[in-house]
């Protein structure tokens, strides 16, 4: 009922974090539309993953305000759970369920929130496997499978809830390098599909060719925000400069 | 050493009132324990604090007061057996024909007091739990519930198991204060009206009791240690 509005999906205001006396988000305002493919980018340390658990509330903010959807994100519950249901999430350590098979991983989320009749939610999961080029791994428990896998199955996990974004927070930062590109090819066809993306992440590669726009974040603040080939060609801020300078070079 | 056999029926009805002692305690214990660790890991502040003043409780009073209390404080208080009224768990002891008060009183007091255990070797299971299982479980929409239901509990449960072997036999041993708390007929029991009551000697009763207790603890000990085995295999 609130798709309808004109705000856009996603919108952060003056978001301001502490972990005891570090202020690692401050005073960070962004706005995701529709469709839009997010990358954020910046040293360790800066606060990207912080901002991304932050949307889905995994990380509750201090001051300022987060909505979602057009609604501001409500204390932990079943209303918080509803709207956890409509963002995907894919994680760093991908956190599969380790005693559950990667077709139950998919299916679970379908069954229990969603309440769709297993049968239906197996045979979507299994297309939803197909789609990440996993098939053959449905019956297999999580640490049978490569980190590529894993991470992909993860992903289809997160898509069986029908989400309207997904946030992944470095989503190829645990992967060995032959992997990241198999994961990589995912998110891209995903961004081409339209989904709406928050991607943090240190591949440039993936930024340069799948965002519609490039968020550099340090020390807490974001520091800028523009179209990757504006970002990469010529970055505004010495601090964005210095860290291109940094992760470019090799 | 004849006694052993002469008074066999002796020994084997206490092994059996032992037993059942053991095994209705332990499912109200694992119960108990469940629960109360579910509430000491919940969001809500004022469920943890009661799983908190529990565990607190029950795992800090010695058996001995706790089964004194059920045994004798529980009826001065004006209760009687009669408050366990409880459709199955009447069932349940008229279908083992023994329907003693102080049988359920100290069912009673050893399920609560091993609760606290169970919780908390409970927990220890869930702690072993990856955060990030829990993590994923909440970003897809599941709730508190379903969480611990479906994806932290089931996980938690084989990290646990080998703590709750070990509070399980400590629970059996624990079970022969029994006698002490006006349970008539269980092995601790048998061991006090063998030797102070017929005066036979003391070894053989003695042997005969153990080998009792012995034949409840050791198979649980050898099949927790096949856990433990299967489980160092399976992690990579």
């Amino acid at each position: 009922m609130t798709a309808t509005s004109g705000e856009p999906l996603i919108v952060l205001d003056s978001v301001d974090k502490y972990f005891g006396s570090l202020h690692v988000l401050r005073n960070v305002s962004l706005t995701v539309d529709r469709g839009e493919v997010v990358v954020i980018v910046g040293p360790s340390g800066s606060g990207k993953s912080t901002l991304c658990r932050a949307i889905n509330r995994l990380e509750p903010i201090d001051s300022g305000t987060i909505r979602f959807d057009g609604r501001e994100l409500p204390a932990e519950g079943k209303a918080l759970a509803a709207l956890r249901s409509d963002v995907g999430m894919v994680f760093q350590s991908f956190n599969l369920f380790a005693h559950k098979t990667v077709l139950d991983n998919v299916s679970l989320g379908p069954i229990k929130v969603r309440k769709e009749k297993p049968a239906a939610a197996r045979e979507q999961a299994m297309a939803l496997l197909d789609r990440v080029g996993i098939t053959d791994q449905a019956g297999k428990f999580p640490a049978q499978l490569s980190g590529g896998q894993q991470q992909r199955a993860a992903i289809a996990r997160a898509l069986a809830m029908r989400p309207k974004a997904m946030l992944f927070d470095e989503p190829t930062s645990a992967l060995d390098p032959e992997m990241v590109g198999e994961v990589l090819d995912v998110m891209t066809s995903l961004a081409r599909d339209g989904m709406t993306m928050i991607v943090v992440t240190h591949e440039m590669g993936f930024a340069r060719h799948a965002a519609n726009r490039v968020v550099f974040m340090d020390d807490g603040q974001l520091v800028e925000s523009a179209p990757p080939a504006e970002f990469f060609a010529s970055p505004r801020s010495e601090r964005a400069k210095d860290f291109l300078s940094k992760i470019l070079t090799h | 050493m004849g006694i052993l056999i002469d008074r066999f029926d002796t020994f084997a009805s206490g092994f059996w009132v032992t037993l059942q002692i053991c095994f209705l305690a332990g499912v109200g214990a694992l119960i108990i324990g469940t629960v109360v660790a579910v509430m000491r890991i919940s969001p809500l502040p004022p469920l943890r604090a009661v799983g908190t003043a529990y565990v607190t409780l029950f795992r800090n009073v010695p058996l001995t007061v706790v089964s004194f209390f059920a045994a004798f404080g529980l009826p001065q208080l004006g209760s009687s057996a009669n408050f366990l009224k409880v459709p199955v768990l009447d069932a349940i002891f008229s279908r083992l024909a023994i329907d003693l008060p102080y049988f359920r009183f100290f069912i009673i007091a050893l399920g609560f007091y091993t609760g606290a255990f169970v919780c908390e070797a409970l927990r220890s299971g869930v702690n072993a739990v990856s955060p990030g299982q829990a993590e994923a479980a909440r970003s897809l929409g599941l709730t508190f519930t379903q969480n611990v239901r479906y994806v932290v509990l089931p996980q938690a449960w084989k990290f646990a198991i080998v703590p709750l072997g070990s509070v399980i036999i400590a629970m059996i041993k624990n079970s022969a204060l029994s006698g002490f708390f006006g349970v008539s007929g269980s092995l601790s029991d048998a061991m006090n009206t063998l030797t102070s009551q017929e005066g036979l000697p003391l070894i053989p009763v003695f042997i005969g009791i153990s080998i009792g207790y012995l034949i409840m603890t050791v198979p649980l000990g050898i099949l927790l240690d096949q856990v433990e085995k299967r489980r160092a295999g399976a992690a990579r």
